[in-house]
């Protein structure tokens, strides 16, 4: 599987989901589309662990497992994040992330 | 051998009224308190004379010399294997002495209170008051080191305090009990320096010995020369300028006029039988030491003597009977000062501090006996100005004839108490220094005038209008009157040769009459004097006090002491010492602090702005900072 296509295409695919996450997380004002860049980031990190796996070590599956944790953690993160923009919602009856600025000096 | 343990009880029991009295004595009617507080003294006097019988007449002497016992001691702080702090009970002559004075003149005024204070707002309180200063004066006299003496020392300069305040709506009598604890304060610097001092270079603090034929004291601390007089001669005149802080001695006497905004049983004990002779009472506890020091003796005779002219010569001049009373006081210790100072150590040689002692005990009778009379006429005349008054003698009876013992006892007439205990003193001025006895023939002729100035200007002379018919003070008013006139007039007659001498062994004595019989003359020419110009209300008093001009508005006005001292406080100290400091403390103290916190506030405030609550600002921030960090660490492993 996969064979033939080098490892560089796997890490450009990764690095330029990372910088779109980044950038999402830090331009964009809804708390939803902030949780998507989250998201982003993470399954970038998810593709480099299964490619070094398979690259480097085809033997261990360690890269794979992990990947799969990610994934579960991250399921559980975005339910706790949706949980508190609900919330906030609620509140503020707003999900744009500069009204939520009273945690300052 | 008798146990003498029990004497402990003498300090507790009137510490014991205080604390009940003061903490549930609101809950009481005030008449409960007074009872027993009244009871207390009762007991402790009769503890006191016990004692003195027991320890002057039962006692065993060894080699013909009156004991000194320690009753009673407890190690309170130990400092070192030889310094330690004690509190017991220390008897000798002139402890035991002190207290029979304390516990009867405390005991007498008790029962006058009952009478004199009836009514008055904080009845209850004046009681617990007097408790607390009657244990306190006791603890001075039985002290048996210099550092417990300190400490009861304090506790009269509080109690004294709180008693003079004890009108605390009268801003004249918050002024005076300021003013006495400021003063008395300052000098008790004085005494604590003496205290270091000489506890530093002796190594103890015990009277016993300190004051004992091989004191420390005698030997150490001589070699260190200051300003041409050695350190134990320095300490002693610390010590003494407490003593003479208490005592009201010149320089340190302007408290004690003041005083007498207290209630007049207070001043009959505190500010004219006890507290203040405590100085007297320090200075003869340290006798042997300030004979071994004569620099410092020469300078306790002077201050005594001239206090005793000063007070007398300002006394002629005063209308308010308590301030006339108080001025009288202060000379009448100038008189015991004095016979210290000239007195020597041991045998007859030792004349003067037994006359000194003596003095104080018969002093204390007439002249609680004159506060206590004097305060039966202005409970009266509700007044305290001789020239409202007049023509009492019919309507006090009892008061005017223990008021003229008392004044025959203070001028000097035999056989009442002051002729024998002045006498003396008189007799041991004339051997050491004549110029002092003369001063004190000459105060002897004031205080007979005027006291009986005094006398008659209360007594005699014209009826002034009243506001209602002057009647004769209550049982319990009349009776201490009449007890203390019985001793004044018959305490001269205690052979004190026998019982307090300095070195404890009794010596022979007779009166002098080469010496008395001029004292007397002169004594007589003060009376008359005063008989001829105030017993019938004239001009003639008037026209002399305005021939004398500048000299009698000076007295009038206590010599300006204590203007003087308001112009080295307010104008010198305040303006060139308080003022500096004042600045410097707030400019340079103060403004050092404030520029800390401005500076503080003024980062605060500009970088505060970069916690804006703007969630993407913060990420931002993380993230370029874990890109620097990044690329510093590419760039460290590449190289």
């Amino acid at each position: 599987m996969f064979e033939g296509v080098p490892i560089h295409w796997f890490l450009v695919l990764a690095t330029a989901m990372f910088f779109i996450g980044i950038y999402g997380f830090l331009v964009r004002k809804n708390l939803i589309t902030m949780l998507m860049s989250i998201e982003l980031i993470l399954n970038s990190v998810c593709i480099n662990f299964v490619a070094f796996n398979k690259i480097l070590f085809p033997e261990h599956l360690e890269g794979m497992f992990f990947t799969l944790f990610i994934i579960a953690v991250a399921a559980a993160e975005a339910s706790v994040a949706i949980a508190i923009i609900i919330n906030i919602y609620r509140r503020i009856v707003n999900i744009d992330v500069e009204k939520m600025n009273e945690m300052k000096y | 051998m008798i146990d003498f343990s029990y004497t402990i009880w003498i300090l507790l029991i009137p510490l014991l009224v205080f604390v009940v009295t003061g903490l549930t004595g609101h809950r009481f009617k005030p008449i409960v308190t007074g009872i027993i507080g009244t009871t207390g003294l009762g007991v402790v006097f009769l503890l006191s004379v016990y004692t003195a019988y027991k320890y002057f007449f039962v006692l065993d002497k060894v080699e013909g010399a009156f004991q000194r016992l320690l009753a009673f001691n407890f190690t309170w702080l130990h400092l070192t294997e030889k310094l330690h702090i004690d509190i017991g009970v220390l008897l000798d002559p002139i402890s035991v002495m002190m207290l029979i004075v304390i516990s009867t003149v405390s005991f007498m005024v008790h029962i006058y209170s009952l009478g004199y204070m009836r009514g008055e707002k904080g009845f209850a309180r004046f009681f617990s008051l007097l408790s607390l200063f009657s244990f306190s004066m006791l603890g001075l006299v039985i002290a048996t080191n210099i550092f417990q003496m300190y400490i009861f020392w304090e506790l009269v300069g509080v109690s004294s305090f709180l008693l003079i305040g004890f009108y605390y709506e009268k801003d004249s009598a918050v002024a005076a009990s300021k003013k006495a604890f400021i003063v008395t304060r300052f000098a008790d610097l004085g005494f604590l320096i003496g205290i270091l001092v000489l506890s530093y270079t002796t190594g103890t603090f015990d009277f016993i010995t300190l004051t004992g034929p091989d004191s420390p004291a005698f030997t150490s601390g001589q070699g260190i020369m200051f300003l041409g007089m050695s350190t134990m001669t320095w300490s002693m005149l610390f010590i003494f300028m407490g003593g003479a802080g208490k005592s009201a001695m010149f320089p340190l006497h302007i408290w004690l006029p003041d005083a007498m905004e207290g209630p007049t049983p207070v001043s009959a004990l505190i500010h004219a039988a006890t507290m203040v002779v405590a100085g007297v009472y320090l200075v003869a506890r340290m006798f042997p030491i300030f004979h071994h020091e004569q620099s410092a003796l020469e300078i306790v005779a002077w201050v005594g003597g001239f206090t005793s002219l000063f007070a007398a010569v300002i006394a002629c001049t005063q209308y308010d009977i308590k301030r006339v009373l108080a001025y009288s006081t202060m000379s009448q210790i100038g008189y015991m000062m004095l016979a210290l100072g000239v007195s020597g150590y041991g045998g007859e040689e030792g004349l003067g501090y037994m006359a000194s002692m003596f003095h104080l005990f018969t002093h204390a009778f007439f002249k609680a006996l004159l506060f206590l009379g004097a305060g039966a006429i202005i409970h009266a005349v509700h007044s305290n100005y001789m020239n409202e008054m007049g023509g009492l003698r019919k309507y006090l009876p009892i008061t005017h004839a223990t008021f003229l013992i008392a004044c025959l006892a203070i001028s000097g007439i035999p056989p009442f108490a002051g002729f024998f205990s002045k006498d003396e003193i008189l007799v041991a001025a004339f051997h050491h220094n004549k110029a002092l006895f003369a001063i004190e023939y000459l105060v002897a002729g004031m205080t007979a005038f005027y006291m009986f100035r005094l006398y008659f200007n209360v007594f005699w002379g014209k009826e002034q209008l009243y506001h209602h018919t002057p009647h004769e003070a209550p049982i319990t008013m009349t009776l201490p009157l009449i007890i203390l006139a019985i001793g004044s007039t018959f305490a001269g007659f205690i052979p004190f040769t026998k019982l307090v001498t300095s070195d404890s062994l009794p010596f022979e004595t007779h009166t002098e009459w080469g010496i008395a019989i001029p004292s007397i003359l002169i004594a007589l020419a003060g009376i008359g004097i005063a008989t001829m110009l105030y017993m019938k209300k004239s001009e003639t008093s008037k026209k002399i006090a305005m021939a004398l001009g500048g000299f009698y508005t000076a007295a009038y006005s206590k010599f300006y002491i204590d203007e003087v001292y308001l112009f080295i406080t307010k104008k010198i100290l305040f303006n060139y010492v308080s003022r500096p400091v004042a600045w410097f403390d707030r400019h340079i103290v103060d403004g050092t602090m404030n520029q800390f916190a401005y500076v503080t506030n003024l980062v605060s405030d500009k970088i505060k702005g970069f916690q804006s609550g703007q969630l993407q600002q913060y990420a931002l921030a993380f993230i370029s900072g874990v890109i620097a960090l990044a690329l510093l660490f590419i760039y460290l492993w590449t190289n």
